[in-house]
């Protein structure tokens, strides 16, 4: 450690700019409880009128539960595509390994504007209609990399002795594979599915292109904003989301952790991707 | 490292010089047999995907026929229509001025976190990412709501007394899109400068101080040097994504803040002429590509340097 005081002006910096990170989100309750049809200042009173709108609201049902079903659908198919790279990541060498790893990984740079491209020109190629599966394929397209992410660090962690313990004794591989090295990557699992869910959750652009009739919730939300009367339901909305996804959030966050307490890991590694 | 050593001793070869290609043995059929699920799926749903759009590219729409014969017509029309090359080099602009935008506000705080994080280190990183998994839309539109002419930034300012009018250069332009997306890719920024940062060797530091170099003039010659792999790649991560953006400009950018990723979409959708939409998402990709490797070029002497 340098010193252990910060200059003052670096630690005010700081606090500004935490201010300016959580500008957006602090005005959602603002308007979600807000008597007024108007999104602006000044408020007016304290309402739970909006919140009731979405109940009443069954576009929005169907929006959510075809978003739900596409996030899980998408969570378990990443999350089990990432085992196995993260698997072979973590501990098998072979050629080309890692230019293999950077191009599954690519979908984390690439706009994803292009994914959205490229998917739809092979379906209308194929003449296949959208639906909920054709953003399903894009969605584990974009999930995979935090998955492997996720789990890799959850594989490099582990103990390896557990795993040689358990081959010395006779368990066969496959055995090895579902008695030990699953139970220790368990909290990593849990962290990858979670994670996977919540960006699917939220993926607007590819869903824009691939959706068909199956209306995800971003794609729902996206056409209300055009209409003023809708939004102050969509801010309740909104703060129900954030509401959401910080508990989802804190939820991998655990996971994460016990992950690395389950195998072996003492201090905060910074693995993952907080 | 311990795999390296694992596999010299294996091959107690002195006479050769230790080559790192990997030998195949029957443990790496396993690691290739693990591997191909995921890449196989990266094959069909990436690389092939992305390959029939560059076919697209230089074929012709005729109204609702495909005419499959090879041609360079739409990146001629790409190239050489004024609205097109307004779009693209917009787009690289705001993306550039994005990138340096939040690179430089994120540095600042990466650096707090990494020096002066202590204990706190992890509710820090945390605490930057929770405004992050929040509705992208939402959080767009909700920059709305501050920038506006009735918004939070023009109420206050007003009520405050500072200004009389509300201030109109905020929103529908370039700046409300360079302020939007400065912070919605804060996170992506702060994080591998944060880990770079983290990774320098104090004793560097405390040699530069030792050695007689003043705060400044350690922070130019030590820090920020080493600091630079995680610069690079904050730019790298924020620059890409950022050109093929379209909610914030389509939401926050009025009409003189429109990018290319609103003209691919519309050629896709509205205008039906998914080859010319090829060509320019093409054209994007491939300018965005070289850009980025200039980057990396420009600055490879720091990248070199291994820890």
């Amino acid at each position: 450690m340098m010193s252990a005081k910060p200059p003052r002006s670096l630690f005010t910096y700081a606090l500004v700019y935490l201010i300016f990170l959580y500008a957006p989100v602090i005005l959602l309750p603002l308007f979600a409880f807000n008597d007024s049809a108007i999104i602006a200042l000044p408020l007016s009173g304290f309402t739970l009128h909006w919140f009731g709108l979405l109940w009443e609201t069954r576009a929005l049902h169907e929006a959510l539960y075809n978003s739900v079903l596409i996030a899980v659908i998408t969570a378990i198919g990443s999350t089990t595509l990432g085992i196995f790279a993260a698997r072979a990541a973590a501990r098998y060498e072979f050629p080309g390994k890692r230019s293999i790893l950077g191009f599954i990984m690519v979908p984390l740079v690439l706009p994803e504007i292009i994914i959205g491209v490229a998917l739809i020109v092979v379906l209308i190629q194929l003449g296949m209609s959208l639906s909920a599966w054709t953003v399903i394929i894009g969605h584990v397209l974009i999930c995979t990399p935090f998955s492997i992410a996720i789990l890799q660090s959850a594989f490099n962690n582990m103990d390896r002795s557990l795993e040689e313990a358990s081959l010395d004794l006779g368990e066969n591989k496959l055995g090895t594979f579902f008695r030990v090295i699953v139970p220790l990557v368990t909290p990593g699992i849990i962290s990858s599915l979670l994670i996977s869910f919540t960006i699917s959750l939220d993926e607007f652009i590819i869903a824009f292109f691939l959706t068909g009739t199956d209306v995800t919730l971003p794609v729902y939300i996206w056409g209300q904003l055009r209409f003023p009367a809708r939004l102050p339901a969509i801010m309740a909305l909104g703060f129900l989301m954030v509401t959401l996804s910080f508990l989802l959030l804190v939820a991998a966050e655990y996971f994460r952790r016990r992950a690395n307490r389950l195998t072996g890991v003492r201090k905060n590694s910074n693995g993952g991707i907080f | 490292m311990s795999k390296e050593i694992k596999s010299s001793k294996a091959l107690p070869n002195i006479w050769q010089k230790p080559k790192f290609v990997p030998k195949m043995t029957p443990r790496s059929w396993t690691g290739i047999a693990l591997i191909s699920p995921p890449f196989a799926y990266s094959l069909l749903m990436l690389a092939a995907p992305l390959l029939l759009v560059f076919l697209l590219s230089m074929w012709t729409q005729n109204y609702l026929e495909l005419d499959r014969t090879f041609t360079f017509a739409n990146y001629k029309e790409a190239a050489s229509e004024k609205l097109y090359q307004v779009l693209m080099i917009r787009s690289v602009v705001i993306s550039g001025v994005v990138t340096i935008v939040t690179v430089l506000l994120a540095y600042p705080i990466a650096y707090y976190i990494a020096f002066f994080g202590g204990k706190r280190k992890s509710m820090w990183l945390l605490l930057i990412t929770i405004p992050f998994w929040t509705s992208y839309l939402i959080r767009v539109f909700l920059w709305k709501v501050i920038l506006g002419y009735n918004g939070v930034i023009n109420g206050s300012l007003m009520g405050l007394g500072f200004i009389e009018e509300p201030l109109t250069f905020i929103l529908y332009n370039a700046n409300a899109v360079v302020i939007t997306l400065a912070h919605a890719w804060a996170p992506f920024a702060i994080l591998p400068i944060f880990v770079s940062l983290s990774r320098i060797d104090f004793s560097l530091l405390e040699a530069a101080r030792d050695l007689g170099d003043g705060p400044l003039r350690r922070f130019f010659r030590v820090t920020l040097p080493l600091s630079m792999p995680g610069v690079v790649a904050a730019s790298l991560i924020v620059f890409i994504p950022t050109v093929g953006d379209y909610v914030t400009p389509r939401l926050l950018g009025g009409t003189n803040g429109l990018m290319i990723a609103n003209m691919i979409q519309i050629q896709f959708g509205k205008a039906n002429n998914a080859p010319l939409g090829s060509a320019l998402a093409v054209s994007a990709m491939i300018i965005v590509a070289s850009a980025s490797i200039a980057f990396v070029l420009l600055n490879r002497r720091f990248l070199k340097v291994k820890g």
